[in-house]
């Protein structure tokens, strides 16, 4: 019953979300209402027992994808007046491309009665997760069977760091940075004098 | 399969990441002043591996006596021959790069770690016995070279190349994943043996379909028609050793994986594929022919010269049988020692000040100013075009000879038919070199090591190369029986 009232929750939310991304005024707003798209959707992943995918939505998308949305969006100076004004010339381009999405849907649809796909046999080398939960299964297959591929995939995501700091950084003459060897090297009988003033001649430094 | 042995048997590509997190290190507290130390030490590295893949090669190891990882990847004869010409393209390119990019800036430090770590991707590729190997060996080697292609962050011409072939490259990887997961999907399972066998038993409309994705999306990374487009504008844009690269080492790996694939795991299927590999040959070698003719740019030229050359070899591979593999792979070795040689020559072209020229009209007269240079771009043309006494002529043949044997006499005359219209501008750029008069523009000295590159490649392409076509032939066939046994 609570699972039940539990999915009804989360399924509204997303929809509700999904329009609200849509339909906001403010891309601001959109970005905010899509990451609680994102979080609903986590929730359904929970209810049907896939609790990886989960936190790989919440982490990945909402950690990470939907922030970046956020930054771009409010750095950007998009003029979004200006996308708009072309909307009523557009207008009959994007009702023909939401015919064709339409009727995909409705031949979708129809293609289940057409019976069930023939796939192939798995070969089974996926194993028996039987009692162990999915987070437990993939790792207990990717620190083992897959650790080539893994460490590999390492490399991979090194390789496109070094790619991004070699094609955005550079080094610029006209910053000031803190060298603070130099800093605390400093002495205080290098930085401070000890004068000894006689009145009414001032100061000569 | 345990841990231990299967650690043991990819020790080259634990020396090489070990060695390239290493330089990595350097580099970090070096800076761009350690470049040319790294560069050295990398090559080093490249040597070590290639004599760690020796062995294997001579051997002609095969089965699960090499198979790691419980059948993912494979350090068989076949592998160590493709990683034999990876590792010498990317350290010729090591070699030419530091006074390029000095001349245009600074040599970074990342630079050759870079190409060591592509070269390492192209490594995995080429052993990849598994979807899920191949494919992480080929963004490995992806994500590096769309880097190398925008090195030169200031040129306009770079930045492009590095966007095009990313954007380009993104798109053929997800055709590629798509093709892997339909094919997955349809057999169950990633593992070439696997496929192999369940392909065997027949195949649906959805494994047929898996098996022209993934082909499309090698076609990509091999520039054959119809998905070139991406070659002539990196060629261009690229920075010289950065093309010399790329239209050697990547070229190597991608053409040695598609053969693994197409021979090993779609073998029982080779009805299915042979037509599309026939189409791309046939495309690639007429589109090469055609479009090179109207080029005005070195480097764009010899992008068309390479999907020429690609198209030869996919001729070998559209015959299905082990001699047309084993064409290939001749012609792929030969293929390379060509290319390096007319990059490193086009490197040499430079003015009084030591700037690059690219226009092949600026090299009227150039046996005037420079013959040896001359000579050594023309020997490279010849052979490219497949002229008779030189090397490039031997690759031509043995791939012809396969087609014939297997029965595909239309194919093979189409092919010579369409090496003659190549050899039109092959011709264009020695009768400007010899029989124009001199632009002038041509100058410099020529430095000390681009010239013995220059010149121990044209031994090997001279009438000399022919002694080797004994060995060359008995490694090829090793490499192949490694494959199909």
């Amino acid at each position: 019953m609570i699972q039940l009232l539990a999915f009804y929750l989360f399924a509204t939310l997303v929809i509700v979300s999904g329009l609200a991304t849509i339909l906001a005024r403010n891309p601001v707003h959109s970005v905010l209402w899509l990451i609680l798209a994102f979080f609903n959707a986590a929730g359904l992943m929970v209810l049907v027992g896939a609790e990886f995918i989960a936190m790989l939505l919440v982490i990945v998308y909402v950690g990470a994808v939907a922030v970046l949305f956020l930054f771009v969006v409010m750095m950007l100076d998009i003029d979004f007046a200006t996308l708009r004004a072309g909307f009523v010339q557009n207008a009959p381009l994007g009702l023909l491309i939401a015919l064709a999405l339409v009727a995909e849907l409705l031949i979708g649809t129809g293609a289940v009665k057409s019976g069930a796909l023939v796939l192939g046999v798995a070969d089974g080398h996926a194993g028996n997760a039987e009692g162990l939960s999915n987070t437990a299964a993939i790792g207990a297959l990717l620190y083992t069977r897959y650790i080539f591929l893994f460490e590999a995939s390492g490399v991979i995501l090194l390789v496109s760091m070094i790619g991004a700091i070699v094609l955005t950084h550079r080094k610029r003459g006209d910053v000031r940075t803190q060298n603070i060897s130099k800093q605390v090297a400093r002495r205080p009988e290098d930085a401070t004098v000890n004068l000894k003033p006689v009145s009414g001649q001032g100061v000569e430094l | 399969m345990n841990l231990l042995t299967s650690l043991g048997l990819v020790l080259s590509e634990e020396m090489l990441s070990g060695i390239g997190l290493l330089l990595l290190l350097v580099s970090a507290w070096g800076g761009d002043k350690a470049a040319r130390t790294i560069s050295f030490a990398s090559i080093l590295a490249l040597a070590a591996a290639a004599v760690m893949a020796v062995p294997s090669l001579m051997l002609g190891r095969h089965g699960i006596e090499v198979s790691a990882f419980s059948g993912q990847f494979a350090q068989d004869g076949f592998a160590s021959y493709a990683k034999l010409l990876i590792y010498l393209s990317a350290a010729v390119t090591l070699v030419v790069a530091p006074k390029f990019f000095e001349k245009a800036g600074t040599y970074r430090a990342e630079f050759p770690i870079l190409v060591l770590f592509a070269a390492l991707g192209m490594g995995i590729m080429v052993s990849a016995t598994d979807m899920l190997t191949l494919y992480i060996g080929l963004e490995m080697n992806s994500l590096a070279s769309y880097v190398l292609a925008a090195m030169l962050r200031t040129d306009e011409r770079s930045a492009e190349a590095g966007l095009k072939y990313f954007v380009l490259g993104s798109l053929a990887s997800g055709i590629l994943l798509f093709g892997i997961s339909l094919t997955y999907g349809f057999t169950g399972s990633t593992q070439f043996d696997a496929i192999h066998t369940a392909l065997g038993h027949g195949m649906s409309t959805g494994a047929l379909f898996g098996i022209v994705f993934v082909l499309a999306g090698l076609a990509f990374k091999i520039s054959a028609v119809p998905f070139h487009m991406w070659t002539p504008d990196v060629y261009e844009g690229a920075p010289t050793p950065v093309t010399t690269f790329f239209a050697t080492a990547p070229k190597a790996a991608a053409l040695a994986l598609t053969i693994r694939v197409a021979l090993g795991a779609f073998g029982t299927q080779s009805d299915a594929w042979q037509q599309i590999v026939m189409f791309a040959a046939i495309a690639s070698i007429v589109v090469g022919a055609l479009g090179a003719i109207g080029q005005g740019n070195i480097k764009r030229l010899l992008a068309y010269s390479s999907i020429n050359n690609v198209g030869f070899m996919l001729l070998g591979l559209a015959t299905g049988t082990a001699q047309g593999g084993s064409a290939m792979l001749v012609y792929l070795a030969i293929y390379v020692i060509t290319s390096l040689v007319s990059f490193v020559s086009v490197l040499m072209l430079t003015d009084a000040e030591g700037n690059q020229i690219e226009q092949i009209a600026d090299l009227a007269g150039l046996s005037r100013v420079k013959p040896g240079l001359a000579a050594a771009l023309a020997m490279a043309m010849f052979s490219l075009a497949g002229i008779p006494p030189l090397f490039g002529f031997w690759g031509k043949f043995v791939v012809f000879m396969a087609v014939v044997k297997a029965g595909y006499v239309p194919l093979a005359a189409l092919g010579i038919a369409a090496s003659v219209i190549g050899a039109f501008y092959y011709l264009k750029v020695v009768k400007v070199m010899f029989f124009d008069e001199p632009s002038g523009k041509i100058g410099g000295k020529c430095d000390l090591v681009y010239t013995a590159l220059v010149a121990i490649g044209c031994v090997f392409l001279s009438p000399l190369g022919y002694l080797l076509t004994g060995p060359l032939g008995r490694l090829a066939d090793t490499a192949i029986a490694s494959l199909i046994h």
